[in-house]
């Protein structure tokens, strides 16, 4: 079986993230870069599905040179290959052109599952996996917590409010992962020594006949908005202390 | 030239859906701006009696798809038909609700549509007669205003943060014609598991009270359960608490759980780590009971106590029976 999976890498979880003087992006200096977490799922999912029905699985990865680590550490967990689309382009990229991108990529490879992560966690638009299923003209099932494979046809489900969906599908097809769908396994050490010789081609957008086009533009980034500080309800006294905050809630907040 | 502000209702189960009525009626405010008119597309099985609910929220018009094949909801079909209506019309706003089924047809239709879209935003206006949309980005620890160049201009708008305001219009129904051809759909909904708690999403909760390490174990939350049911809200959870296995994955509130918006989020025993802070941060009042008078939960609290939660929370329950 052929499978992709897109990944992205975001500063690290638990990065400060201090907004440029100009609110024309962030501070990247000192950021400790990742691979997006949801990716990693995306990731090992790919994984577990080439080691139930043999295939390849092919990392694709847009961003500037650093990216690369990302790639490897894909590449260090078990996948073949990897297309690293490094252009500036691209850089900052909306989640058209992003999407627009890694579909001219994948539609030069071949590909029976795409996996991608729900959403990266730097922009948090949730966007890619959805809008790249649609640019490749192929199904779409996003955000699942488990998947099964028979023939070609996938079932997954998806958690939706108070309730979950079996929903099904046929390949090829793009799945986005969240929490929950597997446990990413770590690269180890023979992985990592075998990642660093395996082929990963470094493609510009023109590369790919692609012409950048952005739909929507971050204007401006703030901190955001600072929050008045809180009141500590003092004494000693438990139930004293809890019935001040009902009467507050009650009477300040008016929230209960 | 696009004109009109365009929402994607949200039904199920015969029923609108309550982010449904935030949508509308934020639409309605835009709309006023622009001198614009309000429509709706509504889309499923007989669902044309639901229009009228819109109305009341400002809808002007509903274009209403009735066909078997957009129920239950699926991203091909309910994707098609809004970009056939859409296109039909050429919008220039087209709003959905960033809840799960918006998020993904949204995401659809920005492809379908090739635009640009702003999700899961927390403010939306218009300035220079255009949409400027304010949203969370790394997880809440910046915002961005987000400007969309495309056509339509798209937002999804987190559920819980925008009021529903009843202004009712008059909710001309136009139908349309979906135009699906059932055989080439691709994805078939064959199950629903509904939650048999009948436990309130977290997402959708007016209050949340959320336990993390500080609830010792999974014995705790009984604690939690009393006080969230007495206040008609839900149990959520910090990733730790659901990394050692005493709640659901689908209780997790947080950067890689739910970021949820409640009026008021009462959080036991967690201490505020920054993908904690990230899934609340936009609830309108946070009460921390933490023992712990360092934790950084408290520099976002409304209120605070520092103390045993297994001593408070108890006293809490006591002291709202005695006002509710």
């Amino acid at each position: 079986m052929n499978i992709v999976a897109c990944v992205k890498q975001v500063p690290d979880t638990e990065a400060l993230i201090k907004v440029k003087a100009d609110g024309s992006g962030i501070e990247e200096g000192g950021i400790k870069w990742v691979m997006s977490p949801y990716d990693e799922f995306g990731v090992e999912e790919a994984l577990k599905t080439k080691e139930k029905f043999g295939g390849e699985v092919t990392i694709v990865s847009i961003g500037p040179a650093r990216t690369m680590e990302t790639v490897r550490t894909a590449l260090a967990m078990g996948a073949e290959k990897g297309i690293h689309i490094d252009d500036p382009a691209l850089y900052n990229a909306d989640a058209y052109a992003t999407a627009s991108a890694l579909a001219a990529a994948i539609k030069g490879i071949p590909h029976d599952i795409i996996f991608c992560g729900m959403r990266a966690i730097d922009d948090d638009s949730g966007q890619v996996g959805s809008i790249l299923a649609e640019l490749l003209g192929l199904p779409s099932v996003t955000v699942i917590t488990k998947l099964d494979i028979e023939g070609s046809t996938a079932k997954a489900i998806k958690p939706i409010e108070g309730a979950q969906l079996l929903i099904e599908t046929s390949l090829p097809c793009v799945i986005t992962a969240q929490k929950g769908l597997n446990e990413p396994r770590y690269a180890s050490l023979p992985g990592i020594m075998k990642a660093k010789k395996k082929p990963v081609e470094v493609k510009k957008a023109a590369d790919l006949g692609l012409t950048v086009e952005q739909k929507s533009t971050v204007a401006k980034m703030s901190p955001p908005p600072a929050r008045p500080p809180g009141k500590i309800i003092q004494g000693d006294d438990p139930a004293a202390k809890a019935a001040e905050v009902i009467r507050l809630l009650r009477e300040e907040a008016k929230v209960i | 030239m696009a004109k009109g502000v365009w929402i994607v209702a949200e039904q199920r189960d015969g029923a609108l859906r309550k982010i449904s009525f935030e949508i509308a009626s934020t639409a309605r405010k835009l709309a006023d701006e622009l001198g614009d008119e309000v429509c709706a597309v509504l889309l499923g099985s007989g669902v044309e009696a639901m229009a009228a609910e819109l109305a009341k929220y400002g809808v002007d018009k509903v274009f209403v798809a009735d066909d078997a094949a957009l129920e239950p909801y699926t991203t091909d079909a309910h994707a098609a038909a809004v970009a056939k209506v859409v296109k039909e019309n050429d919008p220039a706003i087209l709003l959905l609700g960033a809840s799960v089924q918006g998020k993904d047809l949204s995401s659809r239709l920005v492809g379908k549509l090739a635009t640009g879209m702003a999700s899961d935003c927390t403010d939306i206006k218009i300035e220079g007669g255009k949409l400027l949309a304010t949203r969370p980005m790394y997880s809440g620890k910046t915002f961005g205003d987000i400007v969309v160049s495309g056509t339509p201009q798209m937002a999804s708008l987190r559920p819980n943060v925008f009021p529903a305001v009843e202004n009712a219009k008059a909710g001309e129904v136009v139908k349309f014609d979906a135009g699906l051809d059932a055989g080439a759909l691709k994805t078939k909904v064959l199950e629903v598991q509904k939650d048999a708690s009948g436990k309130i999403d977290l997402t959708e909760a007016d209050v949340i009270v959320s336990g993390g390490r500080g609830m010792k174990g999974p014995e705790g939350y009984s604690v939690l359960e009393e006080l969230a049911g007495l206040l008609g809200g839900t149990v959520g959870a910090s990733r730790a608490a659901v990394d050692a296995g005493w709640r659901p994955q689908s209780d997790q509130v947080g950067q890689t759980g739910k970021v949820v918006s409640p009026n008021l989020y009462i959080a036991c025993g967690i201490s505020g780590a920054i993908q904690h802070l990230a899934g609340m941060s936009s609830s309108k009042y946070i009460v921390a009971i933490n023992k712990d008078p360092e934790a950084p939960i408290f520099a976002r609290a409304d209120y605070g106590i520092v103390d045993d939660l297994f001593k408070v929370v108890p006293e809490l329950t006591a002291a709202a029976k005695k006002i509710l």
